[in-house]
């Protein structure tokens, strides 16, 4: 039963991945994960403010029902079938904990340093996760769709728009852990 | 709901969900999650072709959502630059980000928190933004 505390490897994960997205397709349905965002808002009345989300919210339940899943999922997974921690590149870890003061690499599956529940209290963590969510929701409908939609279901249907975007993902995040860290941790 | 759990599970085990396994990811030091959207994608094309080929239709007959995205750049370039951005800082992508909650990490609610205001400002400002 040692598998199921170990972390999956790739070559689990990746095909596992792949038959999420057929499952949808089989119930017609698509892969994306940040369409409910759109949903969520459209459901407490943003419809309001933008006709961008005037639409008939009610038929897309189904993805606030996945969200639900979802978070039952990492319940299940962290308390039944995990030691929470994350063991990475050893050279990464000792360059997170020499540049940036990060040493919970291999102790936890986040740092703590940014994520631990009393870190909270602390403006400039708050700021760092407010604009890090503003930036994925905002950009996630600007380029119609996030990892899920573009990386996974968009390519695999061969679509040109999603090699763009996914481009952009990987521009956008070397600029930010090249670039922007340095100046921010 | 059920997809959700599982889906759930495999984010949280495969570590897709974990902010080291993204800064590794982007400094290129494992072909971890390389090899999680490779091999993800390679059966995810085989599978879109053999549906394509065969004309397999959704349990319930409806037609099989693989519309063609539209035909823009600027919207999926730049989209994806901001979105890259928030998901290297958050170490997060929209999946995940919910998964965490679950595993009991509350300071991802300020993360779906300010996605909501992101997605929220984009139906704003939609109609002023180039497309």
């Amino acid at each position: 039963m040692n598998w199921i505390y170990e972390p999956w490897p790739w070559y689990v994960s990746g095909p596992l991945i792949a038959l999420i997205m057929f499952t949808l397709l089989l119930v017609g349905k698509q892969f994306g994960m940040s369409s409910n965002l759109r949903t969520a808002c459209a459901a407490m009345g943003a419809g309001k403010a933008a006709d961008f989300f005037k639409f008939n919210w009610k038929a897309e339940r189904w993805n606030l029902t996945v969200v639900l899943g979802a978070i039952i999922g990492g319940f299940i997974a962290s308390n039944y079938m995990s030691d929470n921690t994350v063991s990475i590149n050893p050279e990464i870890a000792e360059q997170l904990s020499t540049d940036y003061n990060i040493e919970s690499a291999g102790d936890s599956y986040l740092p703590t340093e940014i994520f631990a529940t009393e870190m909270l209290s602390d403006p400039f963590i708050l700021a760092i996760l407010l604009i890090g969510g503003l930036l994925v929701g905002f950009g996630a409908r600007y380029a119609g769709g996030c990892t899920s939609g573009h990386a996974i279901s968009g390519l695999s249907n061969l679509q040109l728009p999603s090699l763009i975007a996914v481009i952009g993902f990987f521009i956008g995040g070397l600029i930010m852990i090249h670039f922007i860290f340095p100046f921010i941790f | 709901m059920l997809i959700g759990i599982f889906f759930g599970i495999v984010m949280f085990k495969s570590e897709a969900a974990s902010w080291f396994r993204i800064y590794e990811m982007f400094h290129f030091g494992s072909f971890h999650m390389y090899g999680i959207i490779g091999s993800a994608l390679v059966l995810g094309i085989i599978g879109v072709q053999i549906i394509k080929r065969r004309n397999i239709k959704p349990l319930d007959g409806s037609s099989m959502s693989l519309q063609p995205k539209e035909k823009r750049i600027v919207r999926y370039f730049a989209g994806g630059i901001i979105f890259g951005l928030g998901w290297a800082l958050a170490g997060a992508c929209p999946g995940p980000i919910y998964v965490l909650i679950g595993a009991g990490y509350p300071a991802l609610l300020v993360v779906v928190f300010g996605a909501l205001l992101g997605t929220f400002l984009y139906g704003v400002l939609k109609s002023r933004l180039p497309h």
